[in-house]
């Protein structure tokens, strides 16, 4: 990994968290746009890094735990950043930028240089996996952090004592929205990285269960919590608080099974 | 050059007092008119507002200014000084800047935060601008007064806090539906109260208010005089579900809605949230209520509470906001006395020189010198002159820029630069 940029990438986003939060704090509007800012640049720098990477190693940065972390971060970044823009809630980077800065600090501390492709992985079908693998995952960030948000909200509105979060945060319904529009691109993104997932597999080892067990199950757990979640959503079974917990739950099996994916 | 401005409030006046002072637009224009000859007041501005009216002026002497809006006021509204002098107000400089910032920001208004007065305060001083009595001065001070009631509005929170019982259950039914437009009121019993908050929500461009009421006469004049329709007590359960605020108001000595109808009506609203608001006491709904996942139930005690929190909040975002009023009206001091300071340093070096050439004259009379002789004298006064005064010119341009609100009226003073 570039060391220069992917360094300037974790420092601009450890400002972007910095000032996300101080805004969530304070409500003024130019820590906001610093914060903003920060995020713009920093994102970036994140993308100077990715093609930096992928020059040096003339093939795109997959190849072991720490490169499809920097990766995926940048997904998670760049769905941020078209959540603000669309949605404009200013308090969801507090909730989303410590994930995206958390993923950037574990790539540039974990060992990544050198690792050689496997050649099972120049597959058509793996590429296609990874791609959804992390749409869906950035999607389910953005749930996680609008299900934190939400858990939040609802704590203060059910206390009947409202405190800090209670100006700081959006309304229930709000939160409830967009995460079910997070839940909605999401659930499509992982099914299809599933699919072709499993179509890499037959196609590389000759059969669709010849893998780990314990790599895959967080997975499909996460992916029958997702959709379970969605199936209630519109059948109205459950909204609210129940949705967001689930929310949370599956982002953590998410990252547990990305964790157990790639890094062995 | 001076700023000041005399005025009454509802802070220093009654009614009876501000009615007798205040002025219709047309009257505004008139008192501009006749104002205009006036040596003291070289710019003004009046605002007329059922909470206040103050002139604001410009003039080389403020005492003069004051004095003389004082007695403008007394005759144009034929009211004797002697019965309203007591509640004056007059602020000077840097006092009479930040009084504006105040008002404009509306941190002097009843209800602080409000958002009317700043227009009133533009209109005003639009008025006054298009009747060609302000001036450079006055055109900087009102425009940075608007630029600094910006910056407070969009900076602090000071507007934002629900302090009565009817916006705090705005607010709270805010914060769990986002926008209110399309949602369904549902008031049980026909009170004041839950009419005053049905009132709120229909500002806020609630879609449906339905009115369910034990005497079904009364739920019919609250629906009509509410645009809503009135509903039969009996069938509460069914409209219910079909509500996403609920205002509860009846003098039942008993709970009208029991958790086990409670949880009923959740499920056939497919979990979709409701609000309830008892305003009842004793009680209409069982508190235990409120644990039903996507039931948010608030009494009035509750609201209550979050009125006081509410109260706090606003009192912090307060003092920020006069932080920042201060900031800027010493920023605007400093700007103030950066163009008292020219004219300052004009009349100083006339001064010199006048008393330069007097004396010059005085002593050249009485003896007699060579034309090589008067040049060499000539040549050494200027000198003096020039060397004395390079050190205080040198003074007042740098305190003139350095903005901290240094006083040059000290300066006039001490070179007694007004008297001539």
């Amino acid at each position: 990994m570039n060391v220069i940029f992917s360094n300037l990438t974790l420092f601009i986003y450890f400002i972007a968290t910095l000032k996300h939060i101080l805004f969530l704090i304070h409500r003024r509007p130019l820590l906001f746009k610093i914060a903003m800012g920060a995020v713009a640049l920093g994102f970036l720098s994140h993308t100077v890094t990715l093609i930096l990477m992928t020059v040096q190693a003339h093939r795109l940065p997959f190849a072991n735990f720490s490169e499809s972390l920097a990766f995926s971060s940048w997904v998670v970044v760049l769905a941020y950043l078209l959540a603000e823009w669309r949605y404009r809630i200013s308090a969801l980077g507090s909730f989303v930028m410590p994930v995206a800065f958390f993923g950037i600090f574990l790539a540039l501390i974990l060992p990544g240089e050198g690792t050689p492709l496997i050649p099972v992985m120049a597959n058509f079908w793996f590429l296609i996996h990874l791609v959804f693998a992390f749409l869906g995952t950035a999607a389910f960030t953005l749930t996680f952090g609008v299900g934190v948000m939400y858990i939040l909200q609802e704590g203060q509105l059910k206390s009947r004592r409202p405190g800090v979060f209670y100006h700081r945060l959006p309304s229930l319904e709000m939160l409830d929205d967009l995460s079910h529009k997070a839940l909605s691109w999401g659930f499509p993104f992982l099914t299809l990285g599933l699919v072709a997932g499993f179509i890499w597999i037959r196609s590389a080892k000759g059969s669709f269960w010849d893998w780990d067990p314990h790599k895959t199950w967080p997975l499909l757990i996460a992916w029958a919590i997702y959709g379970i979640l969605l199936l209630g959503r519109l059948n109205g079974w459950w909204r609210g608080r129940k949705a967001a917990r689930g929310a949370v739950f599956g982002f953590v099996l998410v990252s547990l099974s990305y964790w157990l994916h790639t890094y062995s | 050059m001076g700023i000041f401005v005399v005025g009454i409030s509802y802070k220093t006046a009654p009614i009876e007092v501000r009615e007798r002072l205040a002025f219709s637009e047309k009257h505004l224009s008139a008192f501009l008119d006749r104002t205009t000859d006036s040596p003291f007041l070289e710019e003004k501005v009046i605002l007329s507002t059922c909470n206040r009216v103050e002139v604001y002026a410009q003039g080389r002497e403020a005492e003069d200014g004051v004095s003389e809006i004082k007695g403008f006021l007394s005759s144009y509204h034929q009211f004797p000084l002697e019965y309203f002098e007591k509640y004056l107000y007059v602020y000077q400089h840097g006092e009479a800047i930040k009084h504006l910032f105040r008002v404009s920001s509306s941190l002097d208004s009843m209800v602080v935060g409000e958002p009317q007065i700043l227009g009133q305060v533009k209109g005003a001083y639009f008025l006054a601008k298009e009747a060609g009595v302000t001036g450079l001065i006055l055109n900087q001070l009102f425009e940075k007064a608007f630029s600094v009631a910006k910056r407070v509005r969009t900076e602090t929170q000071l507007g934002e806090h629900a302090v009565s019982v009817s916006f705090a259950a705005v607010e709270l039914a805010k914060k769990i539906f986002h926008k209110l437009e399309g949602k369904s009121v549902l008031l049980i019993g026909a009170g004041e109260m839950s009419e005053l908050a049905a009132r709120h929500l229909l500002t806020q461009g609630v879609k449906a208010v339905v009115v369910a009421n034990r005497t079904y006469e009364r739920a019919v004049a609250l629906a009509e005089s509410l645009g809503g329709k009135a509903a039969d007590f009996s069938r509460l359960e069914e409209e219910l579900i079909h509500a996403d605020i609920v205002i509860s108001s009846t003098g039942a000595p008993h709970y009208i809605l029991t958790r086990q109808k409670a949880e009923g009506v959740i499920r056939a609203r497919k979990n979709r949230p409701i609000f309830l608001i008892d305003i009842a006491v004793p009680r209409d709904i069982d508190p235990q209520i409120n644990e039903i996942e996507n039931i948010y139930l608030y009494n009035i005690d509750d609201l209550h509470v979050i009125v006081q929190n509410n109260l706090q909040e606003r009192e912090r975002e307060a003092q920020k906001a006069e932080d920042l009023i201060q900031r800027e009206s010493w920023h605007f001091l400093g700007w103030l006395e950066a163009q008292n300071a020219v004219p300052t340093i004009k009349s100083l070096r006339e001064k010199a020189e006048r008393i330069r050439m007097q004396e010059m004259e005085k002593t050249l009379s009485r003896v007699s010198v060579s034309d090589k002789e008067r040049e060499a004298i000539n040549a050494m006064t200027a000198a003096i002159v020039n060397k004395l005064l390079h050190g205080p010119i040198s003074y007042i341009r740098e305190q003139a820029h350095a903005r901290n609100g240094f006083n040059m009226e000290t300066i006039r003073r001490l070179f007694d630069l007004d008297r001539s």
